[in-house]
């Protein structure tokens, strides 16, 4: 009876103290962390839209916004952030796209958890320019060079990383297309 | 040098015990992240660091813990341990952890982890412990870090990003792959043992 007692209160005692820590580790980090990824976002906002001065943003649904890109009180293009799933978890990202939504101007990875060396490499430049004056529906090629404006090729040994974003950044086209028809 | 001495318990997981030649464990960040010199080096040191706060406070607190409940114990400090690195990374250096960002789940399923604090800590100091965790911690390291040479070289044709071979040299492909891994380790393990038997 004396060792199932002190069992129950070994572990609790130590989930408890790992709870308290965490929690307050939490509390303490938020603020930054919000913070940090507040600054992403508009770093990336610059990113893939160059020249951009101003924006606003706009909620299409829970983990997808747009944002209005200006220049000189003119509007440039938008930039849509948006995640979905990639080979081993959620990859966010922010695609941005010219000002009558007909070619990419740039691609931005945020998040994603893809395997270092392999899926990882999706936020290599190589791989990001390749989105640049595309336009969806985009679609993966191995193997082979790119032969029209529709293919985007594969990183080696990460097709499926390949392939999530791709998805992701056609979703984001249609997503916007639509939040953007239903404005006008 | 004797076994139970600081210097003998640093030494052996550099070679005669090292975590992946000799013991095999680790596999799944062993032949996940081995693809590149540098994402060796970056996983060992993500490593090395859990590793050696992991056993110094499961040493500190090893008298507390009855042995029935020791494993679930351990993996809720190494748990913590790990999600509050990733917090303070996310919180305090941004680019250290988007860098990072992949590794983190890797270290939490690192059981070398958790099989040094069942093998020592559990029954060590919290001197010899903290020494044990870094040689072990080195000793993953180094072996990542020529796996990671190895195939980078082989696969890409580079070492840290850097081209090493000429535009005569055709990559294999293979080598980056998962089977590339396999095949490095197999044949790293089987140079330790042939060293070792003619000694």
């Amino acid at each position: 009876m004396k060792l199932e007692f002190k069992m129950i209160a070994v572990l609790t005692a130590i989930a408890l103290a790992s709870g308290g820590i965490l929690a307050y580790t939490y509390v303490s980090a938020i603020d930054s962390i919000e913070k940090n990824k507040e600054e992403a976002k508009k770093k990336a906002v610059t990113m893939v839209l160059p020249g951009v001065q101003e924006y606003k943003e706009v909620e299409i649904d829970k983990h997808t916004f747009y944002f209005i890109g200006e220049k000189d009180g003119e509007v440039i293009g938008y930039a849509v952030l948006t995640e979905g799933s990639g080979f081993q978890g959620m990859i966010k990202l922010m695609v941005g796209f010219d000002r009558d939504v007909t070619k990419i101007t740039g691609l931005e990875i945020l998040e994603n958890v893809e395997t270092p060396g392999l899926g990882n490499r999706i936020t290599e430049d190589w791989f990001k320019e390749q989105f640049k004056d595309r336009m969806p529906q985009l679609c993966v090629v191995k193997g082979r060079k790119p032969e029209n404006e529709h293919e985007i090729m594969a990183i080696t040994g990460a097709t499926i990383s390949s392939r999530a974003v791709t998805k992701i950044v056609n979703q984001a086209y249609e997503k916007l297309k639509k939040a953007l028809g239903g404005e006008e | 040098m004797k076994k139970g001495s600081a210097s003998y318990e640093f030494i052996k997981g550099l070679w005669k015990d090292n975590p992946v030649l000799v013991m095999l464990l680790g596999m799944c960040p062993t032949l996940a992240v081995s693809n590149s010199a540098i994402n060796g080096i970056a996983m060992g040191l993500a490593v090395i660091f859990v590793l050696v706060m992991s056993s110094l406070i499961i040493s500190a607190i090893r008298k507390l813990i009855p042995s029935e409940v020791r494993i679930p114990s351990f993996i809720v400090v190494i748990a913590t341990f790990v999600t509050m690195t990733d917090l303070f990374f996310k919180a305090k250096y941004p680019d250290i952890s988007k860098a990072l960002g992949p590794f983190i789940p890797l270290i939490i399923v690192n059981c070398i982890i958790l099989a040094r604090q069942e093998a020592f800590a559990s029954k060590n100091s919290v001197g010899l412990s903290l020494v044990d965790a870094l040689g072990m911690g080195l000793g993953f390291t180094w072996v990542l870090f020529l796996l990671g040479t190895i195939r980078e070289i082989l696969g890409f044709g580079t070492w840290f990003g850097h081209r090493v071979l000429g535009s005569w040299f055709h990559p294999l492909i293979v080598m980056i792959l998962p089977p590339g891994a396999f095949i490095t380790l197999g044949v790293l393990v089987g140079l330790k043992n042939l060293i070792k038997k003619e000694s």
